[in-house]
């Protein structure tokens, strides 16, 4: 391990603008790990992959580009705690040193700006953060509230290890990397039938019929459900986060079925872990504790729960 | 969107030889390694819910049919998920022949709105999901963050970039993001006059 490793921290939009205990958790769990988060000022919207990946790919690219562009000012490697931000900027990353076409395109693009991609850093996710540089055995000794007994639920999304292929990281059909990650915490893992499907949220299907995207995801609540229940979903994802959360309020909406599941980022798992309060980093903020008026379950945890206070908040 | 039009008789004589070479070029490059075997169909948790079939797409992309392939709204239920391009025995990377033929949609004219809206959201505010109400910066406070991230939300500058980037790529136009805006304004007015 480097020592003190520094990361630029692209935050992408879900993060700060609509699950920010998942920035703050992310905060204290790297200051914690000995890991230091620079600000990217000026990044924007990543952008989404399979949406404008969808629209048009060299503006995709460009626009991923230039937030690349930041990070290659100041030499330090990027990371992201969004599977789709994680996409677009290592896929981008990849295909722009990759394909020739697609670099004299998008530099054309940036041109506009002054700016140039050149390919001279890594995009990580804040898994590969903490399994490469951190480690799970740093992350164990961290542990202070271990979660023995704690049945946990994984559902790891998809664009950080697929496609298998180009990212060479994980087997998308067996994976083990965010398993140890999450484990770390002393969870028991609760295997189900549906762990590895989609949330439904991507690829711009929540924008287009978000009852369908809610089917995915009712159908990972069933296969839970079969497994024996969880007491926590966790998630290395902020829009899965969003779908598994705030998609139980819309679920109970569109089609009058009731799921009450505590669902978390892996960063705000290790903070807990790692011994801070719920209230340090506001995971009672969470839309669906905000828009339900309901209560965490976090008693399952061995964590005491205060009533949130009301903050007006609504999608 | 248009789908609704869709002719239930198809006039396989009208193909389009082009629409392959269209695809492979914008980053569909393995599609003619397709034999058929419907993996990707059978891996699908978009097509186990809805009448979106990868098979069926590619099959009539390389027939051809291009304006039944990008008319059709079930393009749009696939939610890029790789689960058919990490088990694809060909590589074709069905995942990307499918993002590349919505490229063509979109350059064709088929763009749903709410799809319109959200690349209108990231010339506008530089994101695609805003910071657009003050709620939102009193989340953040309540979890002890600044109420403004560090992002293009707190750097119009940063948003400057996006629209001369977007405009210099023609993406603005693309999407239709002037006509959008002023549409949305209209909306607006509308609304303040009634109250």
């Amino acid at each position: 391990m480097a020592k003190n490793p520094k990361f630029y921290h692209f935050l992408g939009c879900v993060i700060p603008h609509r699950y920010p205990s998942v920035e703050k958790a992310t905060n204290l769990v790297f200051e914690d790990l000995g890991m230091e988060l620079l600000d990217l000022v000026g990044a924007t919207c990543c952008p989404a992959p399979g949406v404008f990946g969808s629209f048009e790919r060299v503006t995709w690219a460009t626009v991923a580009a230039r937030n690349l562009t930041l990070a290659e000012a100041g030499g330090h490697p990027i990371t992201t705690g969004c599977n789709g931000c994680f996409a677009s900027l290592w896929d981008s990353n990849h295909e722009l040193k990759h394909d020739e076409e697609l670099r004299k395109a998008v530099n054309n693009n940036l041109a506009e700006i002054g700016r140039e991609f050149k390919g001279t850093i890594e995009v990580t996710h804040y898994v590969d953060a903490l399994y490469d540089y951190a480690g799970v055995e740093a992350i164990k000794k961290r542990v202070t509230r271990p979660f023995e007994g704690v049945r946990m639920a994984l559902h790891p999304g998809c664009h950080w290890m697929r496609p298998k292929l180009i990212k060479k990281k994980d087997d998308s059909e067996r994976p083990h990397i965010f398993k140890e990650v999450c484990e770390a915490s002393g969870a028991e893992y609760v295997p189900y039938k549906d762990e590895l499907i989609c949330c439904g949220a991507g690829g711009a299907v929540r924008t287009a019929d978000v009852k369908v995207s809610l089917d995915f995801t009712m159908q990972k609540f069933e296969s839970i459900i079969d497994a024996g229940g969880a007491d926590i979903i966790v998630t290395p994802c902020p829009f899965c986060e969003l779908q598994l959360d705030l998609g139980q309020v819309e679920i109970q909406k569109y089609f009058e079925k009731e799921f009450h599941f505590d669902v978390m980022h892996v960063t705000e798992l290790l903070a807990l872990a790692f011994g801070h309060e719920p209230e340090e980093f506001g995971l009672a903020t969470h839309l669906q504790y905000m828009q339900r008026k309901n209560q965490p379950n976090w008693e399952r945890l061995g964590i005491e729960v205060h009533k949130p206070e009301d903050v007006v908040a609504s999608e | 969107m248009t789908s609704a039009d869709q002719p239930d008789v198809h006039v396989i004589d009208e193909v389009d030889t082009e629409f392959v070479d269209m695809i492979k070029r914008i980053g569909g490059p393995n599609i003619q390694s397709c034999y058929q075997c419907g993996t990707c169909s059978g891996s699908c948790p978009a097509g186990a819910r809805t009448n979106y079939l990868v098979r069926g797409i590619i099959r009539k992309a390389l027939l051809g049919l291009k304006e039944d392939v990008i008319s059709s709204q079930e393009l749009w239920y696939c939610t890029t998920c790789y689960t058919c391009t990490d088990r694809c025995p060909q590589d074709v990377q069905p995942t990307e022949v499918i993002k590349a033929i919505r490229n063509v949609a979109v350059a064709e004219g088929y763009m749903l709105e709410p799809h319109q809206k959200v690349a209108a959201k990231v010339i506008e505010a530089g994101h695609a999901v805003p910071l657009d109400k003050e709620s939102w910066q009193k989340l953040r406070e309540k979890v002890g963050l600044e109420p403004v991230p560090p992002n293009a939300s707190g750097n119009p500058w940063a948003i400057e970039e996006i629209r001369k980037i977007t405009s210099k790529s023609g993406f603005d136009k693309l999407i239709g993001y002037e006509e959008f805006m002023r549409a949305e304004e209209e909306k607006k007015k509308e609304q303040e006059k009634k109250g």
